[in-house]
């Protein structure tokens, strides 16, 4: 593998007597988004803080493309830090100045750009943000969801090449939680950053997410892939994931990943060859363009929507469900096969043109930061299996048998 | 030896023990205070040296005007009522003094040098403490415990160049100017007790006025305007900026002790300076 962008070597921090890492060991690839998960006050932003400079460790060393941090002269730091944006869990935005200049703050103290200059990328950071109506308003004057994106906003605008976000998601509703973590993703794969996230939004930050640590009593305890973090077996999961994914379930409805695994093993695996199961794989297409005409919030209102529209019917008939990735839905229907699957989706289908989009449409739009006019479609695919193949092949057969059963139109 | 002896010993051991630990306690504190004085001292300058050496960043310029309108222009109001009555106080006691002696001529000399070599840069100096100076802390603390400093520092704005600096500087153009305006009106105040109210000649007044006062006078008054500009911005700055430091306190609790020590602390230097000042300079 490359050489990790930042890594951690026996990182140690204390506070007094009270030790908050203990030799942590992590790398940070570029170009990835890493999210560091843990419970309320197990260290993650104390180790984040290290990152950018704001700590300092009391033993150990953290390396930037290979460079311990201590033994770079201070052209070197400059240069490190030049790239770097830090995203405060509260915000720490600047209470006596207007959300305008608290985004062009950075720009005005740290660049010789002009003023028209700073104002075309300010102004194109706070439309992006949907923030055009509180431009001139202070931070105490507007909601903590826009405080946040305001926040957002002030750490993209200098565009760095890291951004550190300390829970850019606390304090939000599950609807605006997933919409921040839609608007990273987005930004990531558009400016081509490094993001490094402290979040407790399990599973949702998956779906974003290349790499995730997990700090777990003072040390990184696993570093991988989501999928890889399913298979790891270690108390972290019992007391941190299973407790977070819980109170996921109960805002969304849904099973996290990881539970929609569980249940489809402790279900299906065990029975008899003989016995068949069908999985739905739903795909809410067009998303890009609901974000472009209405927004991030309504795009993750649509999503939602969805998903107990799925949730609801197939549960009724016995089926579980889970969301796959950022607007994907799997379904299985146990001890069914393609003939009577396909029946229940047709219901489905049915229901869905009748009412479930007019549904999703009406709620999205009423998290719209703009009136417009959108067009979504939902594609559905259906593939039959047995207990002893592995689930993943059958949603990747199901993904290929999809085609389009609904649209939205904008005349409809 | 028995057990029962052994116990009897090591009792008599701890009493011991805490009997020297109450003797040395005192010592103890004394040393503990001392070092800490001593790193306040280290480090309340190294931060101005800090601070001073960013006064010469670009972009200052504006946040010295802002913070001038801020310590100076805004402090105008109280330093005129302040000035005004202390003239007119040093007016009313005076001129019964002298009236004994049958030295009410004098007026004007002894108005006008309380007030210039020692009255207005220490009184204008202890109403901006309190009028700005407490600001000041406050606005710092809060900036401090809310993490604003540190998202200066993580978006590369020097924290001490960007909320320090200009604040100093502001200090050391508005004392003087205030200084200035407090000998003025104190000195017509002065006038309006004394010559308007008791009947003083006004014109004894005003020559005497103009008569007893000397360049060295103005220009003794402007430098301690300056060293006290110097001590009340140095305090009330590094106060806020280390609030989240403090042991005695955390969060908002650490901003509102802060701003105590910060007007009690600059208070009393003002007054010792004005000591060794006024010694160094007679």
């Amino acid at each position: 593998m490359d050489t990790p962008l930042i890594e951690f070597k026996d990182v140690t921090k204390r506070f007094g007597s009270r030790t908050v890492l203990d030799r942590v060991n992590l790398q940070i690839y570029e170009g990835q988004v890493t999210t560091i998960i843990g419970l309320s006050g197990s260290g993650k932003s104390v180790l984040i803080k290290h990152i950018i400079g704001l700590l300092k460790p009391n033993e150990g060393r953290i390396l930037f493309r290979g460079k311990p941090l201590n033994e770079m002269d201070k052209d070197e730091m400059d240069e490190c830090r030049a790239g770097m944006s830090y995203m405060f869990q509260d915000n720490a935005l600047f209470d006596s100045m207007s959300v305008y200049d608290n985004v062009a703050l950075p720009l005005r103290e740290t660049t010789n750009l002009g003023k028209a200059e700073i104002d075309r990328r300010v102004m194109a950071r706070i439309e992006q943000t949907e923030l055009n109506d509180a431009i001139h308003k202070y931070p105490s004057e507007i909601s903590g969801g826009m405080q946040k994106r305001v926040a957002l906003a002030r750490a993209l605008v200098t565009d760095p090449r890291i951004v550190l976000f300390d829970e850019p998601t606390s304090g939000q509703d599950p609807v605006r939680k997933n919409a921040i973590l839609g608007r990273i993703a987005e930004y990531q794969r558009r400016f081509g950053f490094t993001a490094i996230l402290v979040s407790h939004e399990i599973p949702d930050v998956y779906f974003i997410s290349n790499r995730i640590l997990a700090l777990y009593q003072q040390k990184i305890v696993f570093q991988g892939t989501p999928e890889e973090l399913e298979q790891f077996e270690h108390p972290f999961k019992d007391e941190v994931i299973q407790s977070l994914e819980g109170l996921q379930q109960e805002l969304t409805s849904l099973y996290s990943k990881r539970q929609f695994k569980v249940r489809y093993y402790a279900q299906l695996k065990r029975d008899t060859a003989e016995k068949t199961y069908v999985v739905a794989l739903f795909t809410l297409e067009g998303m890009d363009d609901v974000v472009a005409g209405l927004g991030h919030e309504a795009a993750q209102e649509a999503i939602r929507s969805m998903g107990v529209l799925i949730d609801r019917h197939f549960g009724a008939v016995g089926g579980f469900s889970a969301r796959r990735g950022m607007n994907e839905f799997v379904s299985v229907l146990p001890y069914s096969d393609l003939a009577e699957a396909g029946g229940i989706v047709k219901d489905f289908v049915e229901d869905f043109r009748g009412q479930g989009i007019q549904d999703i449409s009406a709620r999205a739009f009423r998290r719209a930061a703009s009136g417009g006019c959108v067009e979504f479609t939902i594609r559905v695919g259906l593939a039959q299996g047995q207990p002893i193949s592995g689930i993943d092949a059958i949603v990747e057969s199901a993904k290929k048998q999809q085609k389009e059963v609904a649209r939205l139109r904008c005349d409809s | 030896m028995t057990l029962n002896e052994n116990s009897q010993n090591s009792a008599e051991q701890v009493r011991g023990g805490r009997f020297v630990s109450l003797l040395t306690w005192p010592f103890a504190a004394m040393g503990r205070g001392f070092i800490g004085w001593v790193n306040h001292m280290g480090s309340s300058t190294i931060f101005l040296f800090l601070a001073c050496l960013k006064v010469f960043r670009p972009k200052q310029l504006s946040k010295i005007i802002e913070q001038v309108y801020y310590i100076g222009a805004s402090s105008i109001l109280i330093i005129i009522l302040v000035s005004f009555f202390t003239g007119m106080v040093l007016g009313l006691q005076s001129y019964h003094a002298l009236v004994k002696f049958g030295a009410q001529g004098s007026l004007g000399t002894l108005v006008a040098l309380s007030l210039v070599r020692e009255l207005g840069p220490v009184l204008t100096a202890i109403m901006i403490t309190a009028r700005a100076g407490s600001a000041i802390t406050a606005q710092v603390g809060i900036e401090r415990i809310s993490e604003q400093i540190d998202a200066l520092d993580t978006m590369r704005i020097d924290s001490l160049g960007y909320l320090i600096s200009p604040r100093i500087v502001a200090s050391i153009i508005s004392f003087p100017i205030l200084t200035a305006v407090f000998d003025l009106i104190g000195i017509l105040g002065g006038y309006v007790s004394g010559v308007l109210l008791l009947g003083a000649n006004p014109g004894a007044y005003f020559y005497r006025v103009q008569d007893s006062l000397d360049f060295k006078d103005v220009t003794d008054g402007f430098i301690k305007a300056v060293v006290f500009a110097v001590i009340v911005a140095l305090v009330c700055c590094y106060q806020g900026y280390f609030a989240h430091m403090r042991e005695d306190g955390r969060g908002a609790k650490a901003v509102g002790l802060a701003t105590t020590s910060a007007v009690v602390l600059s208070c009393v230097l003002v007054l010792i300076a004005d000591y060794i000042v006024t010694s160094l300079l007679i």
